[in-house]
């Protein structure tokens, strides 16, 4: 039975995976934007929140709710002042720019709390656990999956239900025609980041919540987030789902063999899908 | 009937050039001295910005010439710094001779790398070189002959007695260890000159012709026939070649390796990456120029810790915003100076005399 455990286990660290990667996902979709700081915004977002719940003594969730509109703010105004800048034909200055970013959050986050090991606690909820047949599936992992699964269906409504989401297509498709139909790319942008870093915020709230963190968690945040979208397949946000369960289901897999492989099972998984369908598993994007 | 040819060549050399050449000569002798002259921390030191130097021109041919940027380099500097270590510790190959071996391999390497990698375009190939990075790293933090997880040190005999060094000490009256310095100094300078020399080169022959066509536009580059897949394999294994041996090379020097030091993102590559962009990126000046600025920053605000490196990210990004070719970039646009000029020219041709408007005026 120990097999099955590993695998609903994987699927649901699948879900923290996933909602990591539905931001990444969603602004590389709309902007063609690479972000290299995304792995240090979610960490930067659960410091938020472990500062929201220490100062105030505010509950975790609670935390979160109050966090998501100052992450948004954050999003918006980095992508309407910074990033904006940037983006052009040229796939150089984004990269950069986002790179120096990552550093600058680092750093600044180091200064501000130092490099102690960090966790959002959240009582009882943390040990919490139901049983099905002979498994027990933890309550926060099995949030975290359903939050995932909750997003991702949302982000699609918004995307394809909405004129919001109309703006959000019309810019990405042709950049050009959206504005001479009065759309204005740059608070289309902007609004695409802010969105952005309110699932940053929800991914925050169950990292922080689920294990450490410190401000240097960012880069390998980064990381499997980018695992998860190329694995899924560019512009699809539920096969960005399915690449986090892949990899969620390789670490736990790998981690069972020997703790030591973890992390490494996860990228061999991720190397193996670029080398059989290098467009991921389930592409959307013709580009 | 003749027709009059009109006579016109190409060049790229200019009067400023030629004159900096003549004080390169002379700065030159005085860098070969140096370890002569100076104290061994100054050595030291100079070993550190001659190394660092050629981590940031490969950085720079690689993402402003050949258009591939890498946030994954550390690979290269940490795969051949384990691979010196392996050759000295396990074959107890001399650490000279190592530091060659660790290059090829590096290339080698950057074979099965590029395979995984090039399947990824623009921004995915940066986050797909960071991702092997990783891989390479955590393989080579499985290995335990070499200290695993937690590292290990050179044998204190092998970088003693290492070729070289006792002719070094019987010449010039040295100490051991001071003569140790300075033969990994001279070997970091003559990296640093060939580094230079050979993109100097590569950039004013045909194929560096066509390295600046397919960055400028690839498309277009391979209509007219530069094969543009290859130069840019061929440029991603040249710089591995070179990044392991100065990754070998700066661990001859530590003498104590780890994993997560040798293949520090913020060490290898973030600094590397500063270096150029505040330099100026796409100029093999920029990184000359990014490199002394770096050492100086470095010197006068270590202690400050993280609020150093925050500084030089913030820097970093105000440079690419604002002034997307650096300082070198800034003062070239003002000056016309190019010490290392790659930039084609027309002299004595008819178009050049045209006073006129129009594309060709």
């Amino acid at each position: 039975m120990s097999f099955i455990d590993t695998i609903v286990q994987g699927v649901l660290l699948g879900g923290l995976y996933a909602l990591f990667a539905a931001g990444l996902s969603l602004v590389f979709g709309i902007m063609r934007l690479v972000n290299l700081a995304h792995g240090d915004l979610i960490v930067l977002a659960a410091f938020l929140i472990l500062l929201l719940t220490s100062a105030l003594g505010l509950n975790p969730f609670l935390a979160a709710l109050i966090a998501a509109p100052l992450m948004f703010l954050t999003g918006w105004g980095l992508q309407y002042f910074v990033l904006n800048r940037t983006l052009g034909k040229d796939v150089l200055p984004p990269l950069l720019v986002t790179f120096g970013i990552s550093i600058v959050l680092q750093n600044g986050l180091l200064e501000a709390f130092s490099a102690d090991s960090r966790r959002v606690s959240i009582g009882a909820l943390e040990s919490a656990s139901i049983g099905v047949g002979s498994l027990n599936i933890g309550l926060m992992p099995l949030m975290t999956f359903l939050s995932a699964l909750a997003v991702i269906f949302g982000l699609n409504q918004l995307i394809y239900r909405t004129a919001l989401g109309r703006a959000f297509r019309a810019t990405s498709d042709d950049i050009v025609t959206a504005g001479l139909m009065g759309i204005r790319p740059q608070r289309v942008f902007a609004m695409a980041t802010g969105l952005a870093m309110v699932v940053v915020t929800i991914a925050a709230l169950y990292l922080g919540t689920r294990a450490n963190f410190d401000p240097t968690s960012g880069p390998s945040r980064l990381i499997y987030a980018f695992e998860a979208v190329i694995i899924g397949g560019l512009g699809s946000l539920w096969g960005t789902l399915a690449g986090g369960v892949i990899l969620g289901v390789a670490q736990t897999l790998g981690a069972a063999v020997n703790p030591e492989w973890q992390i490494l099972a996860g990228h061999l998984a991720f190397l193996t899908v670029l080398v059989i369908k290098p467009r991921g598993l389930f592409p959307r994007a013709v580009d | 009937m003749s027709i009059a040819i009109p006579s016109f060549k190409v060049e790229t050399r200019s009067g400023t050039s030629s004159l900096a050449a003549l004080a390169a000569v002379a700065g030159l002798a005085l860098a070969i001295a140096a370890p002569l002259i100076v104290s061994r921390s100054v050595v030291q030191d100079l070993f550190f910005i001659l190394t660092m130097l050629v981590l940031a021109q490969n950085w720079n041919l690689l993402a402003g010439y050949a258009g591939l940027i890498s946030v994954g380099q550390q690979v290269f500097v940490g795969f051949g710094a384990y691979a010196m270590f392996g050759a000295v510790i396990l074959a107890g190959v001399d650490p000279i001779v190592a530091i060659l071996i660790a290059g090829a391999l590096s290339a080698l390497l950057a074979i099965p790398t590029a395979f995984f990698t090039f399947r990824l375009q623009g921004p995915y190939f940066a986050i797909g070189t960071w991702v092997v990075a990783e891989v390479v790293r955590l393989l080579l933090a499985q290995w335990k002959a070499l200290g695993g997880g937690t590292g290990t040190s050179l044998p204190r005999e092998a970088t003693k007695d290492m070729a070289g060094v006792d002719i070094v000490r019987d010449l010039f009256g040295m100490k051991a260890a001071a003569a140790s310095d300075a033969l990994t100094y001279w070997i970091a300078l003559l990296l640093a000159l060939a580094t230079i020399g050979f993109i100097y080169r590569l950039l004013r022959s045909k194929q560096g012709l066509g390295l600046a066509a397919v960055r400028d536009n690839e498309q277009t580059a391979r209509a007219v026939g530069v094969d543009a897949r290859r130069m840019k394999a061929l440029v991603y294994v040249a710089t591995a070649y070179v990044t392991g041996l100065a990754g070998a090379l700066i661990y001859v020097q530590k003498a104590r390796i780890s994993p997560d030091a040798a293949f520090s993102v913020t060490d290898w590559t973030a600094y590397v990456i500063f270096i150029v962009v505040i330099g100026g990126i796409g100029t093999i000046e920029g990184p000359i120029v990014g490199v002394v600025l770096f050492f100086l920053l470095q010197k006068l605000f270590a202690d400050f810790g993280s609020w150093y490196l925050l500084v030089l990210g913030l820097i970093g990004i105000l440079v690419m915003l604002f002034s997307p070719r650096g300082l070198w970039g800034l003062f070239s646009d003002r000056t016309g100076i190019q010490l290392f000029p790659v930039r084609r020219k027309l002299i004595d041709g008819p178009l050049a005399h045209m006073p006129k408007g129009g594309p060709n005026g």
